[in-house]
């Protein structure tokens, strides 16, 4: 397809889920507005974790992060949902600077395990400094925000992660993250800084997991440390990205569209069997379609093409 | 091609590894279009060595200099930039990555840069020149335990290295595609490149390399032409035992 064909499209495409809040609010808006946050969560995630394959439980620390600084600021210092979302992604890169120098020389699980942990400390941290210094008055992000306004930021934000990944794609910075994944060893002596570059892509994902909780941060209303610093968003994000796939800059999507959808069945039905769900799917998936959706879409044309 | 200015000076160089003495005080130049033998028994410090000179390792003390700048305390990315290429002891192929990119992989932030097509060129050529020709579009799982090894060779050269470093690279061949890797390689010294080779196959040594370092026990025992080290009573006593 001509480029300038496949850019209409795109451009037709984005038109059409921007005009989305004009055809209906309510309840079918809030699923979309879930989905929108979670390919955003998702496509970034596996801009960093899927060349890598250094699996970050941590996307809820820093999408927390944006939500209690934008309810912070507003509830304790006075400050403006504005400036606390334009400040708390800056907030997110930085922690996770600090976190990927300390963290990614470790390899494989100990890497999953460290930011697992490090999410519920983040937690428990913020949490501790808001029940003793910061009182205990609760935090309230009052917007003039309606749904619609946060689906349209999303959108933003997610068609900026699309539009990074895909200049990553393109770019010598995306070619050593491949090498990268693939070998380390053989990275660094291609001439890879190593550590530089996963250092710079987990800030970039903390920064858009932080921009997302932000922006959102108006949906809850009232927000507890405790709630938005969610492990189990952690791992709804890993476990969209897998399904969809993450050596494709689309494959999250085609993991958060149907994961949402079950998602909101069985937390609607069956409240109590969540955890559950959250666990067979993380088995199924791994064990019947390591590479998602797109891997299978990829091996089923393969095998048709003989 | 005959020898020029010393583009590599090892000086003093020395590992250890707690109460290990990996290699001891080892010096000795490498000049230009000069393919430099490093060898020695099992254990004697080669591969240390070779793991030194390319940052992966870092010096208890001693330096390394490459046309004067110091590589001593440089990781191993700093080294490939100013010129340091090198292949591994057990092969190291990119598996999710096409024949081409894994030799582009060498171009891409090495010593001479190359990016887009320019890259892709550059590595078909050098494809080509290692004897991948009819490979290009096989599946990287599907090449042969030479041909690896010649993917290998090209990701190395890709970044048009000042020093190549060849860690047993001939190792495992069986004998016929043995004759096939020392003509490759004594074609690459056709070309004027400066190569440093760790090996034990005593032949590709004599057909070669210009000159050797003998280590044991991570010390120089010798160092000279190979008909000069490999006559040497040392030299022999350490291959085979005193007495």
């Amino acid at each position: 397809m001509p480029d300038i064909l496949r850019g209409g499209a795109v451009l037709l495409a984005v038109l059409a889920v921007a005009a989305l809040p004009l055809l209906t609010d309510g309840y079918w808006l809030s699923i979309a507005v879930t989905i929108m946050m979670y390919t955003a969560l998702s496509t970034s995630w596996a801009l960093f974790s899927g060349p890598t394959h250094y699996i970050a439980l941590s996307t809820g620390a820093f999408y927390g992060i944006g939500g209690y600084l934008v309810a912070t600021g507003m509830s304790d210092f006075g400050t403006s949902f504005w400036s606390m979302m334009a400040i708390a992604p800056f907030v997110a890169a930085l922690l996770a600077g600090a976190i990927g120098i300390a963290t990614l020389r470790l390899s494989g699980v100990y890497f999953v395990i460290f930011t697992l942990g490090l999410a519920e400390m983040i937690r428990n941290l913020v949490s501790w400094v808001q029940n003793n210094f910061l009182g205990s008055k609760g935090l309230y992000v009052l917007t003039e925000l309606e749904e619609r306004h946060i689906y349209w930021m999303l959108l933003v934000v997610t068609l900026a992660v699309f539009l990074f990944g895909w200049r990553l794609g393109r770019s010598r910075m995306g070619f050593a993250l491949r090498i990268l994944g693939n070998d380390e060893e053989v990275a660094r002596h291609v001439g890879i800084d190593t550590a530089r570059t996963k250092v710079l892509l987990f800030m970039t994902t903390g920064f858009f997991a932080a921009l997302v909780g932000a922006i959102v941060a108006p949906r809850y209303y009232y927000i507890e440390p405790n709630v938005v610093f969610s492990p189990e968003l952690s791992f709804l994000v890993v476990i969209m990205a897998l399904l969809g796939g993450t050596r494709r800059l689309y494959g999250p999507l085609l993991g958060v569209i149907p994961f949402t959808l079950l998602w909101e069945v069985v937390s609607a039905s069956f409240p109590s069997a969540t955890t559950m769900v959250l666990g067979l799917a993380f088995l199924l998936i791994v064990y019947l379609i390591p590479d998602g959706v797109t891997g299978l879409i990829g091996k089923l044309r393969k095998r048709s093409v003989p | 091609m005959t020898p020029g200015e010393t583009i590599l000076e090892v000086r003093g160089l020395t590992k250890r590894f707690g109460g290990l003495i990996a290699v001891n005080d080892l010096s000795f130049d490498v000049r230009e279009h000069e393919v430099m033998g490093v060898i020695g028994p099992n254990g004697s410090g080669k591969s240390t060595t070779i793991n030194l000179i390319s940052g992966a390792l870092r010096a208890t003390s001693g330096s390394v200099l490459l046309e004067g700048h110091d590589l001593t305390a440089a990781r191993p990315h700093e080294t490939a930039r100013f010129g340091i290429s090198r292949t591994f002891q057990l092969v190291r192929i990119l598996p999710a990555l096409s024949v081409l990119e894994n030799a582009v992989a060498g171009a891409v932030l090495g010593h001479r840069q190359r990016w887009g097509q320019e890259a892709d060129a550059f590595a078909k050529d050098l494809l080509e020149r290692v004897g991948l020709a009819d490979k290009i579009s096989v599946p990287v799982s599907a090449l042969t335990y030479i041909d690896q090894k010649r993917l290998e060779l090209a990701r190395a050269l890709a970044g048009e290295p000042e020093v190549l470093l060849l860690d047993e690279w001939l190792a495992g061949l069986n004998p016929s595609e043995l004759q096939v890797g020392i003509d490759l390689i004594s074609s690459l010294r056709a070309e004027g490149r400066t190569i440093i080779l760790v090996e034990h196959v005593m032949d590709a040594i004599r057909s070669l390399c210009d000159r050797c370092v003998v280590m044991n026990s991570g010390q120089k025992i010798a160092e000279g032409t190979p008909a000069e080290v490999l006559s040497d009573p040392h030299v022999i006593a350490a291959y085979l035992g005193d007495s």
